[in-house]
C-alpha cells in the first residue's frame, strides 16, 4: 500500500545552520503520528516545510505520490492538507459560524464573488462542523469572546473545511487542561478513523503522546532519533537521555510501562 | 569622470542631513514604536532656531555654539511633546499615532510663518569653511567635506551608544520589549523621553547644519519626511546603519538622476525603492516583523448587515438630503456637492482601512488622479462630463493597480509611508511636468454638461453617484470578497492557511478603494472646474484619514458621518480664521487623544454598553486569548501611564 | 508573611478576570497557584507585578502595600517577575540580557553575579555573547529566570516555567528551583502541570475562573481527588 505521505531527506537550514538535516518518513491515511522532542530540534521548521509555509533545501514532500514542495500553503491546502497552529489563528472579527463559513467559501471557490451575503453561504455545511467538534451551541458569538479550549476546537473546524486527506497539528492541547487534552484527542482520532485522514501532531505533553498516537518519532538537532510504538519510544534508552529524562513529569502508569 | 566625482561628493553632502533625520526617526520607532511624523517639523524648526541664534545673536555662542545650542533647544521641545502628548497614546494603533503627529506637524507649519514670517532665509556661511577647495580644477565646498565626514562620525557615535553603555543597552532591551524593561525595574518613561529627546536633536541638527547650504523655508519639513519615508522604507525602520546607507543611496540617486531625468528626479529613487521592497519588503537592514500589530479596524462585535428599521432610517436621509435643493440657495448646494464627493472619498478610504486592514497615507494620489483623469478626457480628448466621469476614475485606478501592487507587500507603518511617498510621487509629477499638468496653474475648464451645470443639477447626479457609490462599497463588505479581505486582515497565516491568497486580496481592495475615490475626484474636477496638484497633496490624504477617524476607524460605513462632520466643519473654519492649519492640527491632535473610536463607535459603544459579565465572560474572557492578547496592549498601557 | 495579596480584581476592558483573589507566600517558601488555562493564574502574577492598569485590592510585600506602585517601583524592591512565555531580549546577548536585569545589591538578600547564574544553569556560561534568539527553549528558560535574579529578588513569580519545554529540561528547571529555594528565595509559580507542582512546592492554592477554590498543604490536595478532579481536571 502507498503511504499518504512520503517525507524524503527534508533539510532546511538558516544562514549556515542546519535546522532539519535530512528528515524522512512516512504516513499511512488514518494513522495518528506523534512528532516529539526537545526544543529548537526542528519540530516546527518541519510543520513549516509540510504546509509549504517554509521550503525545504532540499528532499521531497509526496502526498498520495504528488510532489508537494515549492507550492505555497494555499495551494498546499487546496491538495488536501489542513493545519492547526500551536498559537490559535483564527478570525477574531467574526462570529464562530463565520469562521467556518469563511474556509468553506474558500473551498468552494467563491472568495471573489461580490455578489451576496457571504453570511448565508454555506450554512448547514458549517453547522455540521461546528457539531462534529462540538461548537454548534456557540455559532453565534464572536470569536474574540471565545475560551481558549473552544478556540481550539474552532481552529479544527476550520482545518476540516476542505475535508483534509492529511491534518497537520502543531501542539494541539498546548494550554489545555487535560480533560480537555483527552477530549480534543478523541475527538481528532474518531475523526480521523471515519474519513481515513491522517495526522501528525506535535505535543510536548506525554500523557496525550502515549495514550493517542499510534506511531511516535524523535527529533533531535535536526535528526530523526527513533521512530516506534509508543513503547518502544518510551523504552527507548537514547530517547530517555535525550529527551525523556527520568519520567517524573508523565502519568504513572507511563513511567511504569517503560521501566519494565 | 571629474564631474561625475563631484556630483557623488554633492550627494554624499546632502546625505549627512538626510541621515541624521533618519536614523532619528528609526531610533525613536525602534523603542517607541511610533512613526513621528513631526520628525519633518523638528528637522525645520532646527534650521529656524539656528539660523534665529546664529544670525542674530551670534555673540555670545559663535556659530558652532548656535547649531549645537539650536538642536538642544528643539530637541527639548521634542520630549515636551512627548511627556504632554505622545504619553496618552502609546496605546493607540499606530494609524493614530501618525495622525498625532501629524496634526502636531501641521501647528508648527503655521507657528513657524507666523514667528519667522512667510519668506525664505538665508543663513550666515560656517566660518572658516566659507570657501571651497579645488578637486581635479573643480570647486568643493569645504563645508561638503565636512559633512560627508559627518556621517560616518555620527554613526560610530551611536554604535557606541547603543552598544557600549548600559542605557544603550536598555534602550536596545525596550526595542523589543518595553513591558518586560519595567518589570525588570527600569523606568522606561524616562527612557521613552530621552530617546525621543536624542532622536528629534538629530532631526534638529539636520536641521540646523543645512542653513550654510540652502535657504530656511516653512516647506522643508514636508520635503524632508517623504525623502526620510523613503530612505527608512529602503534602509529598513529601526536599523540606524540601514539609515545610513539608505540616506547615502537616495541623496546619490538624486544626484545623478537629476542629470537623467531633471524634471522629475524622484522617478529614479522611486524605481530603487520598488527594487528593494520587491527583494526585501522590511528593507534592506530591516528585520521582518515578527508579530505585527493588530491593524486598524478590527473589532470584538461582528458586523451585520442593516436591518430593515435602518435601512428604512437610511431611505428616509436620502430622501431629505434630495429635497435639499428645494428649500437651498446655489451656495449651500455647492457645499453639499464638495460634502457629498468627500464622503465617497472617505468612503472609499474607509472601505480599504477597516475592511482590508490597509491604513492608506497616500489616499489622495486616487482621489487626484481621477480627477486629472476627467481633466485629460475633458482637455485633450474633448470627452463630454459623461464620458469623462467613466474615463477619470480609471487613471485612479490604473495607480491603485500600479502602486498598490508594491504597497500590499507591506503592512502597518511600512504600508502607511509606502503609500504615501506613492502619493508624494504622484504630486510631483502633476507639479514639475508643466506640459501635460499645466503645473501649478493646473487645468481650467473643466464643466459639467449642460443639464448638470445647474448648482441643482449637480448637486442631484453628486448624490446619485455617491449613494450609489457608498451602497456597492458596503456591499461589498458583506459579500464573500468582503469576507475574505476581513479574513485576510484578522490573520494573514490562518487566511493563507485556507486557499486564501492575502496579498492578491488586498491589491483587489486597493484597486476598488482607488477607482472609487477616483469617481470622486472626478466629481470635484467638474464642481470646482479645475484641477490643481492639490488635490493630491499630503493634506488632501490625511483629510481623508481625518474623516474615517471622526466616523470611526470599527464601523462599518462611519465614514460617511466623519465626512460630512469634517468637512462642514473644515469649510466653516477656512471662513473663520487665517490659521487655519495651526486650528486643524489642534483639533486633529485633540480629536486622537480624546475620541480614539470616532463618532459612530463612540454611539456604538455607548448602545452597546453592558455591565461586566460575571465570571469573566466578557470580550476576551478569562481565556489565553486574553492574556496572550493582553502584553502588547498592556505594555502601551503601562508606557503611557 | 513575605507577600500577601488580598481582594484582587482585576479587569482587561470590560472582562472581569479576577474575584476577591487572595493568597500568601511565606518567607523561604515554594508556593504553587494552580489552575487550567485561563483560570487567571498569569493575570494574578501580572497584577501583582503592576502589569495589569486595571486592578483593586491590596498586595503587601515584606509589609509595604504595593499595589499603587508602578513595575518599575515593585521589582526595584525586589519582587521578581518571569513571564510565562520567557521573553528575553532575542536580539541582545546573554551577557546583555544580564545588564538589563542588574540591580544594586540588596541587605539581607542574596546578591546574584552572571558568574553565580552561570553556576546554577551551567549551559548559559557557555554561550555568554551568544543572542537570545539563537538559543533553545529550554536554554531561553534559564535566561528568563537569570535575567530576573540579577535583580537580586528577595521573591519570584514564576510563571509557567514547565510549559512548552521537554521533560528533561523540565527535569533541570525543577532542581534550579530547589536550589534557589535553598539560597532563601521565596518562590510562587504558576503551573497547570501537577507532577511538576508536585515534585517542588510546599503548598498549593486552585484558581478556577479566576476564584480561588482551594488552599492547602501538597498533601491535602493529594488527599482530596475530588477537588483535584473538579477544578483540574487530571
Amino acid at each position: 500500500m502507498n503511504a499518504l505521505l512520503e517525507v524524503k531527506g527534508l533539510v532546511k537550514s538558516y544562514s549556515g545552520v542546519h535546522a532539519v538535516r535530512g528528515v524522512s518518513f512516512s504516513l499511512q491515511a488514518g494513522e495518528i503520528l506523534a512528532l516529539i522532542g526537545p526544543n529548537g530540534a526542528g519540530k516546527s521548521t518541519c510543520f513549516n516545510m509540510l504546509n509549504g509555509q517554509i521550503r525545504p533545501n532540499a528532499g521531497s514532500i509526496r502526498l498520495n505520490g504528488e510532489e508537494m514542495v515549492g507550492l505555497p500553503p494555499r495551494t498546499v491546502w487546496r491538495r488536501g492538507v489542513g493545519r492547526t497552529f500551536q498559537i490559535t489563528a483564527t478570525f477574531s472579527s467574526m462570529t464562530v459560524r463565520e469562521n467556518v463559513q469563511v474556509a468553506l467559501l474558500s473551498y468552494h471557490r467563491r472568495l471573489w464573488s461580490v455578489l451576496g451575503y457571504a453570511g448565508a453561504a454555506h450554512r448547514e455545511e458549517a453547522d455540521d462542523l461546528l457539531t462534529l467538534v462540538g461548537m454548534d451551541q456557540q455559532a453565534e458569538r464572536p470569536c474574540g469572546e471565545l475560551a481558549y479550549g473552544d478556540l481550539k476546537r474552532l481552529e479544527l473546524a476550520v482545518a476540516l473545511a476542505n475535508q483534509p486527506r492529511l491534518l497537520l497539528m502543531d501542539e494541539p492541547t498546548a494550554g489545555m487542561a487535560p480533560k480537555e487534552r483527552v477530549e480534543l484527542m478523541r475527538l481528532t482520532a474518531a475523526i480521523a478513523r471515519k474519513k481515513d485522514m491522517g495526522v501528525l501532531f506535535t505535543e510536548h505533553d506525554m500523557d496525550v503522546v502515549f495514550e493517542h498516537a499510534d506511531a511516535v518519532m524523535v527529533l533531535n538537532r535536526g535528526e530523526l532519533i527513533a521512530r516506534g510504538s509508543p513503547q518502544e519510544v518510551r523504552r527507548d534508552p537514547h530517547v530517555q537521555a535525550i529527551y525523556l529524562g527520568e519520567g517524573l513529569l508523565y502519568d504513572a502508569k507511563h513511567r511504569e510501562e517503560a521501566v519494565q | 569622470m571629474d564631474f561625475l566625482l563631484i556630483q557623488a561628493l554633492s550627494g554624499l553632502a546632502s546625505a549627512a542631513s538626510l541621515f541624521l533625520v533618519a536614523s532619528g526617526l528609526s531610533i525613536i520607532f525602534g523603542v517607541t514604536r511610533i512613526v513621528n511624523f513631526a520628525h519633518g517639523a523638528f528637522y525645520m524648526l532646527g534650521a529656524y532656531v539656528a539660523f534665529t541664534l546664529t544670525d542674530r545673536f551670534a555673540g555670545p555662542l559663535g556659530f558652532w555654539g548656535g547649531l549645537l545650542v539650536a538642536s538642544l533647544v528643539v530637541a527639548a521641545l521634542g520630549a515636551l511633546m512627548e511627556m504632554v502628548l505622545l504619553r496618552r497614546i502609546y496605546q493607540a494603533p499606530e494609524l493614530f499615532q501618525l495622525l498625532a503627529t501629524f496634526g502636531v506637524t501641521l501647528m508648527v507649519q503655521d507657528l513657524v510663518v507666523l514667528i519667522w514670517g512667510p519668506d525664505d532665509l538665508m543663513g550666515p556661511r560656517a566660518p572658516g569653511l566659507s570657501g571651497a577647495f579645488s578637486l581635479f580644477g573643480r570647486l568643493v565646498p569645504s563645508y561638503d567635506i565636512l559633512l560627508i565626514l559627518l556621517g560616518p562620525a555620527v554613526l560610530g557615535l551611536l554604535w557606541l551608544l547603543f552598544h557600549r553603555t548600559r542605557w544603550g543597552v536598555l534602550v536596545r532591551a525596550a526595542t523589543q520589549d518595553r513591558e518586560m524593561v519595567a518589570s525588570l525595574g527600569v523606568n522606561q518613561k524616562w527612557l521613552f523621553t530621552s530617546v525621543f529627546a536624542l532622536g528629534v536633536f538629530l532631526a534638529a541638527l539636520g536641521g540646523a547644519l543645512q542653513i550654510p547650504r540652502t535657504t530656511v523655508t516653512h516647506y522643508m519639513d514636508l520635503s524632508i519626511i517623504v525623502e526620510v519615508f523613503v530612505v527608512v522604507v529602503i534602509g529598513g525602520l529601526g536599523s540606524v546603519t540601514g539609515a545610513f546607507i539608505a540616506a547615502v543611496l537616495v541623496s546619490e540617486l538624486n544626484a545623478f538622476g537629476i542629470l537623467v531625468l531633471p524634471k522629475i528626479s524622484m522617478i529614479t529613487v522611486f524605481l530603487v525603492m520598488a527594487v528593494v521592497l520587491v527583494v526585501r519588503p522590511w528593507g534592506l537592514f530591516g528585520k521582518p516583523d515578527a508579530a505585527p500589530r493588530a491593524s486598524a479596524g478590527i473589532s470584538v462585535r461582528p458586523w451585520k448587515p442593516m436591518s430593515v428599521l435602518e435601512r428604512s432610517g437610511v431611505a428616509l436621509v436620502v430622501l431629505l438630503a434630495a429635497l435639499l435643493p428645494l428649500v437651498s440657495g446655489s451656495y449651500a448646494l455647492s457645499v453639499g456637492s464638495e460634502i457629498l464627493v468627500f464622503v465617497l472619498f472617505a468612503a472609499s478610504l474607509h472601505f480599504m482601512m477597516t475592511v482590508g486592514g490597509l491604513s492608506s497615507f497616500g489616499h489622495a494620489a486616487y482621489f487626484g488622479l481621477g480627477a486629472y483623469g476627467a481633466a485629460f478626457a475633458v482637455t485633450y480628448f474633448g470627452a463630454p462630463m459623461e464620458a469623462a466621469l467613466l474615463l477619470g476614475p480609471l487613471l485612479g485606478l490604473a495607480g491603485a493597480v500600479l502602486f498598490g501592487w508594491f504597497c500590499v507587500r507591506l503592512s502597518g507603518v511600512y504600508f502607511a509611508m509606502l503609500t504615501l511617498a506613492f502619493a508624494q510621487i504622484t504630486w510631483s509629477v502633476a507639479f514639475q511636468w508643466v506640459e501635460v499638468t499645466g503645473g501649478d496653474n493646473g487645468i481650467l475648464g473643466i464643466w459639467p454638461s449642460a443639464w448638470a451645470s445647474t448648482p441643482q443639477g449637480f448637486y442631484w447626479l453628486t448624490l446619485a453617484v455617491v449613494v450609489v457609490g457608498v451602497a456597492l462599497l458596503r456591499m461589498l463588505v458583506f459579500s464573500p470578497f468582503g469576507f475574505g479581505l476581513r479574513a485576510a486582515r484578522d490573520s494573514a497565516l490562518r487566511a493563507e492557511a485556507i486557499g486564501i491568497d492575502g496579498k492578491r486580496t488586498q491589491w483587489a481592495a486597493f484597486m476598488v478603494a482607488g477607482t472609487f475615490a477616483g469617481i470622486a475626484g472626478a466629481l470635484f474636477a467638474f464642481l470646482k472646474g479645475s484641477v490643481f496638484p492639490e488635490t493630491l497633496a499630503i493634506p488632501m490624504s490625511v483629510d481623508g484619514l481625518v474623516m474615517v477617524l471622526l466616523g470611526g476607524i470599527e464601523t462599518v460605513s462611519g465614514a460617511v458621518v466623519g465626512a460630512v462632520v469634517y468637512k462642514a466643519l473644515a469649510i466653516w473654519l477656512m471662513s473663520q480664521t487665517e490659521l487655519s492649519k495651526l486650528v486643524l492640527g489642534g483639533i486633529i491632535v485633540l480629536l486622537v487623544v480624546a475620541f480614539p473610536k470616532g463618532i459612530v463607535g463612540f454611539l456604538e459603544d455607548w448602545r452597546h454598553r453592558r455591565p461586566p459579565a460575571p465570571n469573566g465572560a466578557g470580550p476576551k474572557a478569562a481565556g489565553k486569548a486574553a492574556t496572550e492578547a493582553a502584553p502588547v496592549g498592556i505594555a502601551k498601557l503601562e508606557a503611557a501611564r | 508573611m513575605k507577600l500577601e495579596v488580598s481582594g484582587l480584581n482585576s479587569f482587561y476592558g470590560q472582562a472581569h478576570i479576577l474575584f476577591d483573589v487572595a493568597f500568601e507566600v511565606g518567607e523561604g517558601e515554594v508556593v504553587a497557584l494552580l489552575g487550567r488555562n485561563g483560570a487567571g493564574k498569569s493575570t494574578s502574577f501580572r497584577s501583582v507585578a503592576g502589569l495589569v492598569p486595571q486592578r483593586t485590592g491590596k498586595v503587601v510585600f515584606e509589609g509595604e502595600d504595593v499595589s499603587r506602585l508602578p513595575p518599575y517601583e515593585i521589582a526595584r524592591r525586589g519582587l521578581g517577575y518571569v513571564p510565562e512565555d520567557r521573553r528575553i531580549f532575542t536580539e541582545l546577548t546573554v551577557e546583555e540580557n544580564f545588564e538589563v536585569g542588574r540591580q544594586e545589591p540588596r541587605p539581607g538578600v542574596a546578591t546574584w553575579t552572571p558568574e553565580r547564574i552561570y553556576k546554577l544553569f551551567p549551559n548559559l556560561g557557555e554561550m555568554r555573547k551568544r543572542a537570545g534568539g539563537h538559543m533553545s527553549g529550554g536554554e531561553q528558560q534559564m535566561l528568563t529566570i537569570g535575567r530576573t535574579l540579577m535583580g537580586n529578588p528577595s521573591l519570584v513569580l514564576l510563571d509557567e516555567p514547565s510549559e512548552g519545554l521537554a521533560p528533561k529540561i523540565v527535569e533541570q528547571m525543577a532542581e534550579a528551583i530547589m536550589t534557589m529555594k535553598r539560597e532563601g528565595l521565596s518562590i510562587i509559580i504558576s503551573e497547570q502541570n501537577l507532577h511538576f507542582a508536585k515534585l517542588i512546592s510546599d503548598r498549593a492554592y486552585i484558581i478556577e475562573k479566576g476564584r480561588i477554590r482551594f488552599s492547602g498543604t501538597m498533601g491535602e490536595l493529594e488527599a482530596n481527588p475530588e477537588i483535584r478532579d473538579a477544578y483540574l481536571a487530571v
